[in-house]
């Protein structure tokens, strides 16, 4: 179940994939990304269970802080065009 | 079922990769290097190397891609169009990537117990980690750690690389003195990087003649 689970999940990333890619806008292409970020971290917890080793989810924890951190800053450049 | 995710996640890392070559757009291209370090930590991780998944996506998509985004600031956001390939370019990376494909062949099997690597120094930590209750006298191993951290990796990266990391540490504080020293420090209150200079330093050969007039 968790394996037919993740490889929903990775055929879900290859659709983010081709939004990131074809993406007219910027807008497209970040919400492409950071969605792929957030499928990364279901991704992360699944394998987790499929490798029968579900204390991963800590790692799930950190993609997630991590992913938060790189939108916000492209997002700052977006909106002032300049970092800090 | 890792064969399975992983030659998909490998096709999406080709994929993306080319993207990221091909494409104008210097945006696109910093998000796709981002996408691209996301579907690498998931590969490290379903190798089970947490601590290289750990750091390809604090680094790869976390600190990089902030980095790359402070960079754009400077460059404008399109590529500057140069259609011509550089063909000995080209036979350079070709030839060095042939030569690397080449230097695999020798390399162990993935995993194999008797790969050089595993016979240098890791017997030494794994007995000296292990638990011998106090053992002391002739027979006792030389540094008796008595199971004192339990996972033998976090053993080996906090405990035996504790020297790697602090000179690490210290290289990179160095490089960041340096830095400051030769930029000088921003006098801005919150911004770490100035946009235009005043008093022009020699960090630019553009900034040398001003240099020179104002002497």
């Amino acid at each position: 179940m968790f394996a037919a689970a993740s490889i929903a999940i990775l055929v879900a990333i290859l659709l983010y994939l081709v939004r990131a890619l074809l993406g007219p806008t910027a807008f497209d292409r970040i919400l492409a990304t950071n969605a792929l970020g957030t499928k990364t971290v279901i991704l992360v917890s699944l394998l987790g269970f499929v490798y029968e080793r579900p204390d991963f989810l800590d790692i799930a924890l950190v993609y997630a802080l991590i992913n938060f951190l790189a939108t916000l800053a492209i997002l700052k450049f977006i909106e002032y065009q300049r970092l800090g | 079922m890792m064969i399975a995710v992983d030659m998909l996640l490998l096709t999406l890392l080709g994929i993306t990769a080319v993207a990221v070559i091909r494409t104008r757009s210097l945006f696109g291209a910093v998000l796709l290097m981002s996408i691209y370090s996301l579907l690498m930590a998931i590969v490290w991780y379903n190798m089970q190397a947490m601590d290289v998944a750990f750091t390809e996506a604090a680094v790869g998509a976390g600190i990089t891609t902030v980095l790359l985004v402070g960079t754009l600031v400077y460059t404008g956001r399109e590529e500057r169009r140069e259609p011509r390939v550089h063909w000995p370019a080209l036979g350079i990376c070709v030839a060095t990537g042939a030569a690397l494909v080449y230097g695999i062949q020798d390399m162990p099997r993935f995993g194999d117990p008797a790969a050089p690597i595993h016979g240098h120094v890791a017997p030494e930590y794994i007995a000296q980690n292990a638990p011998h209750g106090d053992q002391i006298g002739p027979g006792a191993p030389l540094a008796n750690m008595g199971h004192h951290v339990p996972n033998q990796v976090t053993a080996v990266l906090a405990s035996y690389r504790g020297y790697d990391t602090m000179f690490e540490t210290a290289v990179i504080f160095t490089a960041g003195i340096s830095l400051i020293l030769l930029r000088g420090a921003p006098r801005e209150k919150g911004r770490l990087f100035r946009r235009r200079r005043r008093r022009a330093p020699r960090a630019r050969p553009r900034d040398e003649s001003e240099t020179a007039g104002d002497g």
